[in-house]
């Protein structure tokens, strides 16, 4: 049976998260334990709030190395919401001047949509990867955002060496990226938690890529 | 591609029961909000609210509980309001599982609870609820009320809501209570001058009887309508407001 952690370091409801995975029949638990987090099969990353008391948190338990040597292990990590933007290079949120550093897995920054409502609160579409493991079965379907910060380009540049990532778009004022698929690094800008049947869906394609 | 409007049925519950008149044959038990629950988000609600209407604090752990067990079986967004007085209680039903907690009475006589609770917790996480009365001795025409209506806050309600939004509100439950029980419709007044003063979702709330209700909120400016007795008397199903919202080129989940 898969197992995993869903690591705790202050952020916002992850009992719904726990439930949530469970329905795939997975075994999860929530831990900041660093040994329990790097040995799980699959690590979710959860994240609720501001960017910079997300990434202070995250490093009180050394979220930052977990992440990183599980990667580096090709051992699955799932971002959720701030858990996703703080994989990126860097976020503007109340940064007074220049901005906040991320965990700089992916390059690029964080940055406000300029919508005429914020948040951006509620359910909408997904323009899916090609090929996308992620949406099998549920690429029609609309997913639960809230959150007012967001990566609006995607630049890793390709490399002729590395499986392309599988970047999935939506639109709230502007494009943004909702979704990517990068080997065993998978984040959602949504929270497949609290996205019904179709969230759940998601998550058990997560599980079962792990396989 | 755009964000859907949001359909959201409102629970009002006391010491972990649900009361006000709801009325399902298929339920076991139409008193308990976890099976409530769970019959809207299998019946496409977006979101569910949970008003606490208990007045003892000695209840509010019931009130934790059922939220509790609530989260456990519930993938869509919940809202709990109603007595939330202190930080340490948006603490607690945050822990508990609702992702989103409303702020009332005590945010009127303490607006500092919600500049502290949306920068603890964050600002998507704090919804200002609002009972609006019109009142030609406000401002703008509209007064904040509490104790559901009945009593002044002193406070002009616009002005209000603008405050609240810049203490980190990260929504408006906008709720009218001359619309209230009419089932004559939302307040688009109310919904329109709110909509101009605030870049925050608005929750439409009072009013809605019929079907064409509702897409005159959203034209009025609503990002979400809220319904009670309609859904729970099972007079409109949420399927049926959205097939509405539809057909007037609203799009909805």
């Amino acid at each position: 049976m898969t197992s995993v952690v869903i690591l705790d370091y202050g952020s916002g409801n992850v009992r719904s998260a726990q439930r949530a995975v469970e329905t795939t029949g997975a075994t999860v638990s929530i831990s900041a334990d660093f040994d329990e987090a790097m040995n799980c099969d699959a690590l979710l990353v959860p994240g609720v709030g501001a960017f910079a008391s997300c990434m202070a948190g995250l490093k009180n338990v050394r979220g930052d190395q977990i992440i990183g040597r599980r990667l580096a292990g090709s051992r699955p990590v799932l971002g959720i919401c701030v858990g996703m933007q703080v994989l990126f290079e860097k976020s503007t949120e109340h940064a007074e001047s220049g901005f906040h550093a991320g965990l700089n897995e992916w390059p690029g920054t964080v940055d406000q949509l300029t919508a005429p409502v914020l948040p951006h609160m509620g359910w909408n579409n997904v323009s899916c990867a090609p090929q996308s493991q992620m949406f099998t079965g549920i690429a029609d379907e609309r997913f639960y955002f809230v959150h007012s910060y967001a990566a609006r380009n995607w630049e890793l540049d390709p490399h002729e060496k590395l499986a392309a990532p599988k970047v999935s778009w939506s639109n709230h004022g502007e494009n943004f990226v909702a979704a990517v698929e990068n080997g065993p690094l998978w984040a959602t800008q949504f929270h497949p938690e609290k996205s019904g049947d179709a969230g759940l869906t998601l998550l058990a394609n997560w599980i079962a890529a792990i396989k | 591609m755009s964000v859907a409007i949001r359909v959201i049925p409102c629970l009002d519950v006391d010491a972990g029961r649900v009361v006000k008149g709801v009325n399902f044959e298929n339920l076991a038990d139409a008193g308990d909000p976890v099976e409530l629950a769970k019959h809207y988000g299998d019946s496409g609600a977006d979101e569910l609210i949970f008003l606490d209407i208990t007045a003892s604090s000695a209840n509010r752990e019931t009130t934790i509980e059922m939220v509790k067990r609530t989260a456990d079986v519930l993938f869509i967004p919940l809202t709990v309001g109603g007595g939330v007085r202190t930080v340490d209680d948006v603490d607690a039903l945050l822990r508990a599982g609702a992702d989103k907690v409303g702020i009332n009475t005590a945010g009127l006589a303490n607006p500092d609870l919600i500049s502290l609770a949306a920068s603890r917790f964050g600002d998507q996480c704090i919804v200002v609820s609002v009972d609006v009365r019109r009142s030609s001795s406000a401002p703008s025409g509209f007064e904040a009320t509490t104790h559901g209506g009945r009593k002044s806050s002193g406070k002009d309600a616009l002005e209000w809501i603008i405050e609240a939004a810049q203490r980190g509100a990260g929504e408006v439950l906008l709720n009218s209570m001359d619309a209230d029980g009419t089932k004559n419709g939302y307040d688009l007044e109310l919904i329109a001058r709110v909509r101009e003063v605030v870049d925050i979702p608005l929750i439409a709330s009072g009013g809605a009887g019929k079907l064409s209700d509702f897409a005159p909120a959203v034209s009025a400016g609503a990002n979400a309508v809220l319904a009670a007795s309609v859904f729970h008397f099972m007079e409109l199903s949420i399927a049926q407001v959205k097939d509405e919202l539809r057909s007037t080129g609203i799009e909805v989940r």
